[in-house]
């Protein structure tokens, strides 16, 4: 699908839109992060929002307050006594709002899954996640087609019919 | 500077009243073990005394020894015999440039082990630790709480003990794969 920015305009003044389009295009071109680093793929989701791969070209931009904050990246290990502390950080985020889970702890419970007494096996069991990103750690790369993933997902949303 | 078999003999001139044992035929350092409810006199010997002067306790660890078994009584039947766990401090003494290694032994069906937290500090939270991994009990420790399992967990789960097993739930989260 073609962005605003693709489209050659007649006229300087006026834009013809759909208010779905022009709201999605808004909302997912400045997703908000929960600055939230959990384990090792938090290294790499710093790498990430750092100059060489830049995710503030898709204007994610972390956030210090979950009332300030869009997406979360569940970036690392979620061990049973902070999944209670995700859970209440999630609550307090304002909705719309999104998860993408990082790496294959956050995922499954990753190299935990069986001796971790306490690891929590995926943190959508607390959360409802929207995007995974397999990998251990994943590469920024990685991260960021998860991000064009979310991106694609909030492009088809819509006000008029309930999509969720 | 003394081996720790000089350290075994004056411990055990020093303090006549407590069983002292050495166990010198292992591939490291000869292990000296104390008594598990005095262990705090005889740290504080072995820091304060002039030729010994231990005054850094480098690590201290909790293990779960897993030596349970049943003991067969002449009657035939059997009594369990529900194992050990062990207390490990490794002393370092950063003056004399000596090293000895001591291990507190204490049954599993009631763990207590005094706690050497007003020898050296350093034992607060390794004994924290400890408790928190393995259950021991230290004896007049000032704030022996959990330190990395959640303040809720289960009081009688230890989930370093070998006969650990994880609870299906916790909080309502399950907790199995």
């Amino acid at each position: 699908m073609k962005g605003l920015h693709d489209i050659q305009f007649a006229d300087s003044n006026i834009v013809i839109a759909k208010a779905d389009d022009l709201m999605n295009w808004a909302r997912l071109s400045s997703l908000w992060q929960l600055g939230f680093g959990l384990a090792c793929c938090a290294i790499e989701m710093m790498a990430t929002s750092a100059s060489h791969w830049d995710f503030d070209r898709f204007g994610v931009i972390p956030r210090n307050t979950p009332r300030q904050a869009d997406v979360i990246i569940i970036s690392g290990t979620v061990t049973l006594k902070m999944a209670t502390r995700i859970k209440r950080l999630y609550e307090q985020m304002p909705e719309p709002k999104y998860i993408i889970s990082m790496g294959s702890c956050a995922n499954c419970g990753g190299p935990y899954w069986e001796h971790g007494y306490h690891v929590l096996k995926g943190v959508d069991r607390v959360i409802p996640v929207d995007v995974y990103v397999p990998g251990c750690p994943p590469r920024p790369e990685a991260l960021l087609e998860g991000l064009l993933k979310l991106q694609e997902k909030i492009r088809n949303e819509s006000f008029v019919k309930n999509t969720a | 500077m003394k081996q720790p078999k000089e350290i075994f003999e004056s411990l055990k001139e020093k303090f006549t009243e407590y069983n002292f044992e050495i166990i010198e035929d292992l591939p490291v350092e000869p292990i000296i073990s104390v008594d598990p409810l005095n262990v705090n006199k005889i740290g504080f010997y072995l820091r304060l005394d002039a030729d010994l002067q231990f005054d850094s306790l480098m690590v201290l660890s909790g293990v779960d020894d897993n030596n349970a078994k049943k003991i067969k009584q002449e009657d035939e039947t059997e009594i369990d015999d529900p194992g050990t766990l062990s207390v490990y401090y490794h002393l370092y003494s950063t003056t004399l440039k000596h090293k000895v290694t001591l291990k507190a032994s204490a049954p599993k069906d009631n763990p207590e082990i005094e706690s050497v937290e007003k020898v050296w500090k350093t034992a607060d939270w390794h004994e924290r630790e400890a408790y928190d991994m393995i259950g021991i009990k230290f004896l007049n420790h000032p704030d022996l709480r959990r330190i990395l399992m959640p303040y809720d967990w289960d009081e009688n789960s230890f989930p370093l003990r070998k006969d650990y097993e994880n609870p299906e739930f916790y909080q309502g989260i399950k907790v199995p794969y």
